[in-house]
């Protein structure tokens, strides 16, 4: 598969990728390696998974980092309860099997341990990696270079399928370099103004062609203001649907609506005061 | 843009590949051998007759964070078009150092000092005839208050010093007793150990009578302490040694000074005199004299001893009034590095109503943003009541 038919399948599942992410996505398959995408909030890091897993029609196992993961909640537990139950009714009927109380079906499985034991190779993202600890770092690292998880009471479980595994950062912490080198890098940027108007398009695709292009052209230039928090394309989605929700068809004549709608896209309070009514009519002035 | 062309010895394109990523490590890459096999095999899954393919598959494989994904597509060009391969070369000793070139504005601060800062004995240093214009106003409201909220450059006698070093510690236990989020076995703990209950019930067939706990571990937070030793920061220097000398006793903490270098003195400071520590660091800073180069320092602290001292559990505090000689952009890039490298940032800034202080101002509203707290300690009583803020961070 060449980048440009992932591009298109890709774009089929309504995601548009530049020709960097196409490339980092083929060689993550054909290489097996994992793929680190780093970039601000809301430029669509994890949809990106989304999307794959949709391009390979194969599952999405998704694990959400944050700190004092550990290995109960990220790769197995016990089933204690039922363990217990188990011995209960075996004592009842007499004679128990104790290999049996270790086995697969006393086996919670979380993400990673589910997503090597899965026969057709499914999409592992695990997100937001930097809110984990060091230590947990340490383990996946462990777990990405064998693709094996050992489990005391059963033995080594060995991956009977690669997964693709995509990782996701936005730099709360340096990662380790160790991890850093075992992936592949791409860096997702805030897109250019066609390619934003490409991702309105294929996800609203009923909006009105001057809407869109204003939508994007204010977006785009908001973006240049100093803000706190810059609005990243989920954000751009957000109000494009507020405002084709409030029935708005020019932004030049709804200011009421624009200033109303602005909390999709301004998300603290000193970024609401830096984008009074006089800044949005300039920048509407100029799109319009 | 030509086509590099490789001399005869280099043979085949494994060989320009190697040659690649060494151009690439001297460029501060940090890839080596086993990427070379790597990058290989990756131009092998690709169309690696089309340039565009090459390179986007390579930096997908070689870049490792922004910074090299964002300076990728210059030194690929350098190497395989030809482009730039003298400047490549110059690039190491491309430093500049910035300290020389001063502002204007930061003349007549130097002058003062020069004659004033470096005998501050205790007595002269209450002349209140401070550098910072900003503080004067302040200074006299509290003037007539009881001793501990005179401003901290008056105070230079034992007890004082032992009251800050006494805030140190304090907060310094503040900081230490944190506990992992994380439950470790424990003899005694909040909450039950089922996976090991269940194991060694098995010996007693299936009957859970050894109970067996969990708990969280302490994991205290290391402490990085920067101090601003500078001829404007002098008339404090005694005070927050002092404290300084406090957080390297209570905690796992690392005491650096600063100026326009940077020393690092916790070791210094664990020498179990008091008195004798201030003296011999304050000779030692007061030495030195002159500005100050925040950003600078900051900088070599990452390159030097970053890599050691910081990590996910370090807080780090940096204790300056903000004059700095290098631009504010500058500080505030040094910050945000050290923020991403660091737990938590927080600076403590001994100069009441900097506010109202422009270049001061400028350096901290820089700052503000990558920091987690700046905190005032310019009293005594502000410097206790930072323990209340640190239990919080």
């Amino acid at each position: 598969m060449s980048i440009k038919t992932l591009q298109a399948e890709l774009a089929r599942e309504g995601y548009v990728a530049d020709d960097r992410l196409a490339m980092a996505l083929h060689l993550a398959q054909s290489l097996g390696r994992p793929l680190l995408l780093e970039g601000p909030a809301g430029v669509g890091k994890t949809e990106v998974a989304r999307a794959m897993a949709g391009v390979m029609n194969t599952e999405l196992i998704r694990l959400q980092c944050y700190e004092g993961l550990d290995a109960s909640h990220a790769i197995y537990e016990w089933n204690y309860q039922r363990q217990l139950l188990a011995i209960r009714a075996a004592e009842a009927k007499g004679g128990m099997d104790e290999a049996a109380l270790f086995s697969a079906a006393y086996l919670l499985r979380r993400p990673l341990l589910e997503a090597i034991s899965r026969e057709e190779p499914p999409v592992l993202l695990i997100d937001e990696i930097d809110r984990a600890d060091e230590e947990f770092e340490a383990y996946l690292l462990e777990i990405l270079s064998d693709f094996q998880i050992t489990i005391p009471e059963i033995g080594t479980i060995r991956a009977r399928s690669r997964p693709l595994v995509i990782l996701t950062a936005n730099g709360t912490r340096d990662l380790s370099d160790a991890l850093r080198r075992r992936c592949l890098y791409t860096f997702i940027g805030y897109p250019d103004r066609e390619t934003e108007l490409a991702i309105l398009r294929a996800r609203m695709p009923g909006l009105e062609a001057r809407l869109a292009r204003q939508i994007v052209g204010v977006v785009q230039a908001l973006r240049a203001e100093e803000l706190e928090k810059t609005p990243g394309i989920a954000e751009m989605l957000d109000w494009a649907a507020a405002l084709s929700g409030l029935g708005v068809n020019d932004l030049a004549q709804a200011r009421e609506e624009v200033q109303a709608t602005l909390v999709c896209l301004l998300k603290t309070a000193a970024d609401s005061d830096a984008a009074p009514p006089e800044v949005m009519d300039r920048l509407i002035g100029k799109v319009a | 843009m030509g086509i590099t062309r490789f001399p005869a010895r280099a043979e085949g394109l494994a060989d320009r590949m190697a040659g690649f990523i060494a151009h690439l490590r001297l460029n501060g890459l940090r890839v080596g051998p086993r990427e070379t096999g790597e990058a290989l095999a990756a131009l092998a899954a690709v169309k690696a007759t089309d340039p565009a393919e090459a390179r986007m598959a390579l930096a997908a494989l070689l870049a490792g964070d922004a910074e090299d994904w964002r300076r990728f597509d210059e030194l690929f060009d350098a190497y395989w078009f030809n482009a730039g391969r003298a400047r490549e070369r110059q690039a190491p000793g491309a430093h500049v150092r910035v300290q020389s070139a001063r502002p204007k504005l930061w003349q007549p601060h130097f002058g003062e000092e020069e004659s004033g800062g470096p005998g501050a004995e205790p007595d002269q240093a209450d002349s209140g005839e401070g550098e910072a214009e900003g503080t004067e106003g302040r200074l006299i409201a509290t003037r007539g208050e009881n001793l501990s909220r005179r401003d901290l450059r008056e105070l230079m006698d034992d007890d004082s010093l032992a009251r800050a070093e006494a805030a140190a510690e304090a907060i310094a236990r503040a900081i230490r007793d944190r506990l992992s989020r994380r439950r470790r076995a424990a003899s005694r703990g909040e909450a039950l150990d089922l996976r090991r209950i269940m194991r060694t019930s098995l010996t007693r067939g299936g009957e859970p009578i050894e109970l067996h706990r969990r708990a969280r571990p302490p994991r205290p937070m290391r402490v990085v302490a920067l101090l601003d030793v500078s001829g404007s920061m002098s008339v404090h220097a005694r005070i927050f040694l002092a404290f300084l000398r406090g957080l390297v006793g209570a905690a796992e903490a690392d005491a650096y000074l600063f100026h326009t270098r940077l020393m690092r003195v916790t070791d210094a400071l664990r020498d179990h005199d008091t008195l004798r520590a201030a003296a011999r660091l304050s000779l030692m800073a007061e030495g030195f004299g002159g500005g100050t180069d925040i950003s600078g320092c900051l900088e070599r602290f990452m390159a030097g001893y970053g890599a050691r001292a910081l990590g996910g559990r370090t807080l780090v505090m940096i204790v300056s009034d903000g004059y700095c000689t290098s631009p504010p952009e500058r500080l505030g890039a040094a910050l945000a590095r050290l923020r991403r490298k660091a737990r938590r940032v927080v600076w403590l800034n001994p100069l009441g109503g900097w506010q109202e202080h422009a270049p001061v101002a400028r350096a901290m509203s820089a700052a503000r943003p990558h920091l987690d707290a700046m905190l005032p300690a310019n009293t005594l009583e502000a410097l206790t009541a930072l323990e209340n803020e640190f239990s919080r961070l």
